[in-house]
């Protein structure tokens, strides 16, 4: 990775890590949300659905790990200041196959059409090479409602040509699946600690949305396992992902992730 | 009994004494979270083999696996949350050792539901473009007879026993959790010919839904016996009687990937009846380590 701080913020606040600009970029999936449950898998992810809530998408609900909802805006680590809701697994399913949840899922693998591989490495599946956590809910979601992604180390072998196993469902196999499976599936967002990325290229394929500032297309391109489709102008260079706000600094650092573990995922 | 109902307390060698090499065998809780721990250590003891295994699984899923007791496994992940994996799962499959068939979560929770209520299958769109129609090539489509989509037509799941921990049950079988989730222990008992339900405590019947009635999800209807097991989750979690041992869960993590370590743990945990695994926890705990 380059250059591991990014330029200043406009104002005077510290200038934002990678890991604040990427903790951002994850919160923006959320934006005009509505009123729908958040479901980030990750340290990164976490505190961007709570930035999120805090700020542009006051909407959202948020859970705390097990049965609860949860109001406010509290600390990672620590006890949720109340709550609103009780969504035990009944539920959740509930809300799932509803639609009212954009999930954000960190897979080992991801290809160019937007499958997703978290259940195992490898080509056999009753033999795998790495046995990984199992399909969990990401059949389920990918059909359901919004699914983003996140990917705290952007490498081609995260980034592969195909998956082994299609356990989120991608642009080209919601439509094999027919109607059943395309009806509601909705792939919005790749955020990785290089750039953000979406699949509304040709085809459905991905292309790059953003760059992180002090990273070149060159380098995203090295780190792909594809080649990455063309922004939808050629013509115009691909933009910086923004800065965060010193209002949205301030909510990171001291409300939200006073401890800083959005460094372990994230290095600077 | 006074009220004229049949007292279904047993031990979990009772309990074991029911069940027959080959059955399918339901699971109840999730993850490491509210799991038939000294139900499963008993049937760790036991002659019982080649079992079908359904669960949202947990170390339960890992020892039986250990233990070369599974024949097949129908699961949608095997995880001890606060370390994403089982290690005897993850063995096991990367061996080959035992027959997978993964499902989304929420296929297993409909395949659960269609045993309960005795139809074949229940139609969902969890599944549709994704490799689980794949990988278990039984899987079937259905057309809606309402011109709406195709969907997947899960098949029930139909379980020869059931097992799950709750926190209070009487003497004939009613239950109540009083933790946060239910998960979908309701359904395992349900969709079960037979059920087994261990517990923190057996109370007297006007005992149970004092907290809140909502808390009483397992109808005496249904299970055919009530095994008293303080602690019996252990070291999963059972809120709030107890959160998950996770000083024993790293312990159990780290001996499971050395075979010297493992036939040690073996040897003090598992190679013992359920007096003595608890006995040897205390030690344990007793010795410095705390939860």
């Amino acid at each position: 990775m380059s250059d591991a701080t990014a330029p200043t913020v406009a104002g005077d606040a510290a200038a934002a890590t990678r890991a604040e600009i990427c903790v951002v970029a994850c919160a923006e999936v959320w934006r005009d949300a509505g009123e729908v449950l958040a479901s980030p898998i990750g340290l990164v992810p976490m505190i961007g659905a709570r930035l999120a809530r805090a700020t542009f998408a006051p909407g959202l609900m948020l859970g705390d790990g097990g049965a609860m909802l949860v109001s406010g805006t509290w600390a990672i680590g620590e006890p949720p200041p109340a709550y609103e809701g009780w969504m035990p697994y009944r539920s959740i399913f509930d809300l799932v196959w509803n639609g009212r949840r954009h999930v954000m899922m960190m897979p080992s693998q991801i290809d160019r059409h937007g499958n997703a591989n978290i259940s195992y490495v490898g080509s056999d599946f009753s033999r795998p090479d790495v046995q990984l956590l199992g399909v969990r809910g990401a059949p389920g979601n990918t059909v359901n409602h919004p699914t983003s992604y996140w990917l705290p180390r952007h490498s081609t072998r995260a980034l592969v040509e195909r998956v082994d196993m299609v356990s989120g469902v991608g642009n080209d196999t919601a439509a094999a699946g027919g109607p059943g499976a395309s009806r509601f599936h909705d792939l919005r967002r790749l955020v990785t600690n290089l750039g953000v990325f979406d699949w509304g290229g040709v085809e459905g394929t991905m292309r790059t949305l953003s760059l992180h500032p002090g990273v070149s297309g060159e380098e995203v391109a090295e780190a792909t396992g594809f080649e990455l489709g063309a922004a939808e102008s050629a013509e115009r260079e691909i933009p910086e992902t923004r800065l965060p706000t010193e209002e949205e600094l301030r909510l990171v650092r001291e409300v939200i992730d006073p401890k800083g573990v959005r460094d372990r995922e994230v290095r600077s | 009994m006074p009220d004229g109902l049949p007292d279904k307390r047993m031990s979990e060698e009772q309990v074991v004494a029911e069940l027959r090499s080959g059955m399918t065998l339901g699971i109840g809780g999730w993850g490491s979270r509210r799991k038939p721990m000294s139900l499963v250590r008993a049937i760790l003891r036991s002659d019982l083999t080649d079992l079908t295994v359904v669960a949202y699984g947990g170390p339960d899923v890992g020892l039986l696996c250990a233990a070369g007791k599974v024949r097949k496994l129908i699961y949608g992940f095997v995880s001890l949350d606060s370390i994403p994996l089982d290690p005897h799962f993850r063995a096991a499959r990367q061996a080959g050792a035992i027959e997978a068939a993964e499902y989304d979560e929420g296929m297993l929770f409909w395949g659960l539901y269609a045993a309960a209520n005795r139809v074949d299958f229940l139609p969902l769109r969890a599944g549709l473009g994704s490799d689980v129609m794949k990988i278990n090539p039984d899987l079937r489509t259905v057309v809606s007879p309402y011109g709406g989509d195709e969907l997947v037509a899960m098949p029930a799941l139909k379980l020869d026993a059931a097992l799950v921990h709750l926190n209070r049950a009487d003497a004939h079988g009613n239950a109540e959790y009083l933790g946060p989730d239910l998960y979908f222990d309701d359904l395992f008992v349900t969709a079960a010919e037979r059920a087994y339900l261990s517990c923190e405590e057996v109370v007297p019947t006007e005992e149970l839904g004092t907290v809140h009635p909502a808390t009483m999800r397992i109808s005496r209807a249904y299970v055919n016996g009530v095994v008293p097991a303080p602690n019996g989750a252990h070291f999963t979690s059972c809120e709030p009687d107890y959160d998950r041992d996770e000083v024993f869960q790293r312990a159990y993590v780290e001996a499971a990937g050395d075979p010297e370590r493992w036939a040690e743990f073996s040897r003090r945990f598992l190679d013992v009846d359920e007096a003595g695994y608890q006995a040897a926890v205390a030690e344990l705990r007793a010795t410095g380590a705390t939860r």
